[in-house]
């Protein structure tokens, strides 16, 4: 399915931490990233793809309009989803991730506004976020094909022709000669990178020293 | 070279200012196999410089003549290797690797909770015993294993008799899958070899004989640097070892081979490392003249031609033995000299068995710490080369069958942890690193499913 990026705004991000951050001496564990689009009418979201960075669970909220001419609401799209299944260890920390419109909890037509909650528990890393955001919306459907009539309502098989003698039977070289169409059809679209086995350039491999680049 | 190992933290500290919030772990995987690489250039590059020989020249007519003759015996000769040393051996990929820091990991200097006791700083995940049990389901204690219930004690009508049945159905039918899951349980020595073709999907074809032909001859035609330090591998290895040295030539024929293999280039594409890169002579700097050195972009190391020995045992055609060491090679051991993040990279490998060893035996583990004998210090060579040459050929092989039928390395580390675990006793009484390494020098008199059986499934925890 097409996908078209939006173009969007990302604030920079908000640590969550009760009481103040200078003096306290843990990290804080939560951040809010704001996402908004103010050059877009409200759209239909598609697709988030971002790269993790040591992000362990992942919270959206979207702020969308419930029908065309009701307020605009924050609604939870997305409830803790896992990146890092132990957030003590690397497993996932680096990711690239994708999410898609099916898996969000509510309907993401309308949508204005988007704030990505990240919660990250464990005190062993420094910093957590979330790089290289990109939100998507749906493409431009490809236009719709009419079948050619004799596509969809194939013609009923005719009787086979009696064979003649000593000449192999139609069906069986048809059907041979189309998989022998493919295979050729097949080398011909791959770009085969296999060597052959070649080492040296023109019968010449008198080497000096190695290259360090 | 020490003071490179301890810069690299420097400059992955700064780099971590200036580049905030781009690719930094794989930059990191990178940035250490990236300084590790030009060391080993380096190393090979001086070696060129100060013995004045090419790293790779086309051999002159009667110098072919004469290898071609003498190929079957090719241990016969004895050349001068005197001036020759290994590019580098498993101890300092050891330093490399203790050396290993996330940037974005708190590590602090002061002991706390964070602090890994053991050698490797980076947090990867590795598997608990619970895990490791559920993994290893078939070296259970209610399932037979070849290497325990086989012994002379047990009746083979209890359990051997019918495992080769079977392992002889598996052949007739030829179903690799089938000879994956059967192999966990060990293999019959008379089924080995054919198990584990079948497992690797070696089937020798016409055109792989002719293949291993052709790089026959890609040896006789050129001569590369690269052949001198596997000569010399193979002189200070395996023919110096009991059970190998009568294999001699065929390492050296499959060895020799190997380095001219460019299909093993494919396996870059899943591996961090990047073969080392060259120019034609007079050539320098123009893409048409580069090309990779040697063929296919391994250089070796001190102990490599010990993951060819034991396969020796198997196999008595050169391109059958070689058409399996490639794909072995390509499958598991480049995994243990390269890092990686994957669970059988040698650096999850070293986590697994330090973090088993603490938290199984973590009296011994403090002790060993104290005395100033890391574990890992002892345990790391053995895992690197796969145990070969430490344990008798027998076990050796059925641990390997294991390999295969896990298709993971993790059996290697959790071996590891059983051998401390089964000379717990000795080690609990010494106090230093070299009578440490004394009480575990000799792992010939070992059976390898005992251990691992009891180490897993029948040690009170």
């Amino acid at each position: 399915m097409s996908r078209v990026p939006v173009p969007c705004h990302v604030k920079g991000t908000v640590t969550l931490q009760v009481g103040d951050v200078r003096t306290s001496q843990g990290r804080p564990g939560v951040l809010v990233i704001d996402v908004t689009f103010p050059s877009v009418s409200p759209f239909e979201l598609q697709e988030i793809t971002f790269k993790n960075y040591y992000t362990a669970f992942l919270s959206i909220r979207v702020r969308q309009h419930a029908s065309t001419h009701s307020p605009a609401k924050w609604v939870t799209c997305l409830r803790d989803y896992c990146l890092m299944p132990d957030p003590h260890s690397e497993e996932g920390a680096q990711e690239y991730v994708s999410l898609f419109k099916h898996q969000m909890l509510c309907d993401m037509t309308r949508v204005l506004e988007l704030r990505l909650i990240l919660r990250q528990p464990s005190p062993l890393w420094l910093s957590f976020t979330v790089e290289e955001l990109q939100i998507y919306q749906q493409g431009p459907k490809s236009p719709s094909m009419t079948f050619p009539k004799w596509l969809s309502h194939p013609v009923p098989c005719e009787q086979p022709i009696p064979l003649l003698e000593g000449l192999p039977d139609p069906s069986r070289v048809s059907s041979e000669v189309q998989q022998m169409w493919a295979l050729t059809e097949m080398i011909r679209a791959s770009n085969t990178s296999t060597r052959i086995g070649r080492f040296d350039v023109d019968g010449c491999y008198d080497l000096n020293l190695l290259s360090y680049t | 070279m020490l003071q490179e190992e301890s810069d690299l933290s420097l400059i992955i500290a700064q780099i971590v200012q200036k580049l905030k919030g781009s690719n930094l772990y794989a930059q990191l995987e990178r940035q250490a196999w990236g300084s590790w690489e030009k060391r080993i250039l380096k190393s090979l590059n001086s070696m060129c410089t100060e013995l004045s020989i090419p790293l790779a020249r086309k051999r002159p007519v009667g110098e072919q003549k004469e290898l071609l003759n003498k190929w079957n015996e090719m241990g016969t000769d004895e050349p001068d290797l005197s001036l020759f040393r290994p590019v580098y051996a498993p101890k300092d990929f050891l330093e490399v690797l203790i050396n290993l820091r996330n940037p974005n990991y708190e590590n602090g200097d002061s002991l706390s909770f964070r602090t890994h006791l053991g050698l490797i700083q980076v947090p990867l995940k590795v598997k608990d015993i619970p895990e490791l049990k559920e993994c290893f389901a078939e070296l259970g204690l209610n399932t037979g294993q070849l290497g325990i219930d086989d012994s002379t004690q047990v009746p083979p009508e209890l359990f051997e008799n019918e495992h080769v049945r079977i392992g002889q159905k598996v052949l007739a039918e030829q179903d690799s899958a089938a000879a994956q899951q059967y192999i966990r349980q060990g293999s019959p020595t008379a089924l080995r070899a054919e198990l584990w073709a079948l497992i690797l999907n070696i089937s020798s074809q016409p055109e792989d004989i002719l293949y291993y032909e052709q790089l026959k001859m890609n040896v006789i035609q050129h001569d590369l640097l690269v052949d001198s330090l596997i000569y010399k591998d193979v002189k200070l290895t395996a023919s110096n070892d009991d059970y190998y040295f009568v294999f001699e030539d065929y390492l050296y024929q499959v060895l020799l081979c190997f380095s001219r293999d460019t299909s093993v280039l494919g396996h870059f594409a899943y591996n961090s490392a990047s073969p080392p890169k060259s120019y034609i002579r007079g050539k320098l700097g123009l893409e048409e003249y580069a090309v990779f050195y040697p063929p296919n972009g391994v250089i070796p190391f001190h102990g490599f031609s010990m993951y060819v020995a034991p396969l020796c045992f198997l196999y008595h055609e050169p391109y059958k033995l070689y058409q399996i060491f490639r794909e072995m090679y390509v499958r598991f051991f480049f995994r243990l000299h390269s890092i990686s993040s994957h669970p059988s990279g040698i650096v999850s490998l070293c986590l697994l068995f330090e973090t088993l060893l603490q938290t199984y035996l973590p009296q011994l583990f403090y002790h060993l710490r104290e005395i100033g004998a890391q574990p890992l210090r002892i345990s790391f060579k053995w895992m690197v080369r796969a145990f070969s040459g430490y344990l008798a050929t027998d076990q050796l092989l059925l641990l390997w069958d294991r390999i295969l039928g896990y298709n993971s390395l993790e059996i290697l580390a959790v071996l590891a942890a059983a051998v401390f675990a089964f000379r717990a006793v000795n080690l609990m009484e010494v106090t230093s690193l070299a009578a440490a390494e004394a009480v575990l020098a000799d792992l010939s008199t070992l059976k390898v499913m005992p251990l691992l059986q009891i180490f897993l499934f029948a040690t009170v925890t």
